[in-house]
């Protein structure tokens, strides 16, 4: 706003910190959940230590407290639905913003949307229900010479790690590919022009504008990966709840996220209570930074003219 | 000439796969829909939204008290976010360059990634753990801190998209700044801002994680704030990891519910924008 008026005017400034109050509580927010997961799981790094991210064993019940199968769950189970997500995401992306007639871009966006507004919950019920037996059935007929692959290993339970990164996948298609079509759309038009001047195939004109935006396009596939190590139910409802470290797509295993829904309310002890609030803290952290770097990409890319386009892009995708 | 029948060739096949992916994604989202509106109408009877959860072993019962549950914790959510969100989008959108609007801005996002389980065990700390007990109240908190960036980042776009000169015309008159925003720009971009409230409660209606071990749950009937309280997510949960055929069929109509409330909202902010972006173009 260029003009600022009334500025020094009293009843502008009882409105301008009347508004900020409410702003300073929402900062006090975010700052506050830091404090309190740090507070609350001081018994817990006070006694482990880096020990707590470094040793496998979880054993409540004899007071024992290795976080490292979890770790590895959150990473593996959302790096694979980034793989399986991404790809899709951004061809969604792409079609929508650069190939679709005009009358079908609405409902597809609409489709996309409706997608993401599916709540975790459904999603889990949905996968122990249809997702988990149909996977069970493709276990049974893995081949016996693909068996010895570390990848395929395990009897068939049906829960796992690909139940867990299949659900995940779905669910963050939407988020990404959002974000993917919004930077897309901000790529200036006279990048494909002058493309397609020159003589360029449609493709070839994708890839200009693609490589235009891939700062933007890196953040949202980042800011995927963040949604994906922070879901909860429908991963604690799939992975098969099982702390163990293994590359196997079949095996269940654990994750941060999912220990915590599941073993919260059955904390008996301070010690044990400590050690699951300290992995919702390392959850948090992660999910900040990776959140953080996402953002900054994602506004790098049209800082000078363009600001809010992608910021309304961010906020419909969370939404 | 063989090069650019190569280059041809490969857009196409470019151009197939996207519209591939867009297919590749639809097909869960049909799957899922197919799954939740069959099994979940076949379990849907007036007995869902009245009559109370029956005893393990008993077929029959009804969700009635976790859908109050919900509604409750919903509701409480709302009333905790919507003058932190609102109150703050304003000052965002009124003094848009300074460095505070910056990091409220930039705490909104935050929020807006923090896990809900981390939401959860935040409110745990705050709200359940000095009292020790499990409430109402904790689970709306809860769920209150996940409506708040989305309200906020809403109002402020909307704010902004109110043409200057409506404000500009107000101030012009004499109307000091809280006056001009209240009578004037919040008015004009009032259906916009019901609409960021309206996908904020659509997004949360569905959560689970962060009432986990806030609201916790409740078998009985209860509209204590103070006490534990049943809600539709997380009895859809229990039931569904529970190895009873009877309580996966009513797991599935609250599936059924949740999805249709979801819906709900946001057709309902689709006519709430619709509405507004007609008002922008006639002005």
């Amino acid at each position: 706003m260029a003009s600022r008026p009334n500025q020094t005017r009293p009843d502008e400034r009882v409105f301008r910190a009347g508004a900020g109050a409410f702003g300073l509580l929402l900062i006090v927010i975010v700052v506050a959940i830091g404090i309190e997961l740090y507070r609350q799981s001081q018994l817990s790094i006070e006694r482990f230590g880096w020990h707590f991210w470094t040793t496998d064993t979880w054993d409540p019940v004899l007071g024992e407290y290795g976080a490292r199968p979890f770790i590895w769950g959150t990473f593996y189970s959302s790096i694979l639905a980034l793989l399986i997500a991404g790809p899709i995401a951004i061809g969604i992306a792409i079609f929508i913003s650069e190939l679709c007639p005009d009358r079908l871009r609405r409902p597809l966006v609409f489709l996309t949307e409706l997608l993401a507004a599916i709540p975790s919950i459904v999603y889990g019920l949905w996968g122990i229900f249809v997702l988990v037996p149909f996977v069970r059935q493709f276990q049974v007929l893995t081949p016996e010479w693909l068996r010895s692959v570390p990848l395929f290993t395990g009897p068939p339970l049906g829960v796992g790690m690909l139940s867990a990164a299949l659900i995940l996948a779905i669910m963050v298609i939407p988020f990404t590919s959002s974000i993917a079509r919004e930077v897309l759309r901000a790529v200036p038009h006279a990048q494909r022009e002058a493309a397609y001047a020159l003589g360029a195939t449609r493709w070839e004109a994708i890839r200009m504008a693609m490589f235009y935006a891939r700062t933007g396009i890196i953040g949202s596939i980042m800011l995927g990966f963040g949604r994906a190590l922070g879901e909860t139910m429908a991963v604690t409802m799939l992975i098969g709840n099982n702390p163990q470290i293994s590359l196997s797509l079949y095996a269940p295993q654990y994750t941060m996220a999912a220990v915590i829904a599941n073993e919260f309310t059955e904390a008996t002890d301070d010690l044990y209570l400590n050690a699951l609030v300290e992995i919702g803290l390392v959850l948090f952290v992660i999910t900040l930074a990776i959140n953080v770097i996402s953002r900054l990409l994602i506004w790098s890319m049209n800082r000078p003219a363009r600001g809010p386009v992608v910021r309304t892009a961010a906020l419909r995708a969370a939404a | 000439m063989m090069r650019d029948r190569w280059r041809r060739g490969l857009s196409h096949l470019v151009v197939g796969l996207c519209g591939a992916a867009v297919l590749l994604a639809l097909v869960p989202l049909a799957f899922v829909l197919f799954y939740v509106v069959s099994q979940g109408i076949a379990s849907l009877t007036l007995d869902f939204f009245t009559q109370m959860p029956k005893p393990v072993g008993e077929a029959g019962g009804g969700m009635a008290n976790a859908i109050v549950g919900s509604l409750m914790v919903t509701g409480i959510g709302a009333v905790f976010a919507i003058p932190i969100g609102v109150m703050s989008g304003i000052y965002a959108a009124e003094y848009p360059g300074t460095r505070f609007a910056a990091a409220v801005r930039f705490s909104a996002d935050t929020l807006n990634g923090v896990p809900s389980i981390v939401v959860g065990i935040f409110v745990y700390g705050i709200a359940v753990l000095p009292f020790r007990q499990f409430s109402a109240l904790a689970g709306g908190l809860a769920l209150g801190i996940m409506m708040i960036p989305l309200i906020m980042r809403t109002t402020e776009e909307l704010l902004r998209l109110v043409p200057p000169a409506l404000r500009e015309g107000a101030l012009a008159l004499g109307a000091t700044r809280a006056r001009a925003v209240f009578t004037v720009v919040v008015p004009a971009a009032l259906p916009g801002i019901l609409t960021g409230i309206l996908l904020a409660l659509a997004r949360i209606a569905g959560e689970t994680a962060p009432l986990l071990f806030t609201a916790f749950n409740n078998r009985f009937w209860s509209t204590d704030p103070s006490q534990p309280i049943a809600t539709l997510t997380v009895q859809v949960f229990t039931y569904a990891v529970a190895p009873y055929e009877d309580w996966h069929r009513q797991a599935w109509a609250g599936a059924l519910v949740l999805v249709a409330m979801v819906l709900v909202c946001s057709l309902l902010a689709r006519i709430a924008t619709a509405r507004m972006e007609r008002l922008q173009r006639g002005s």
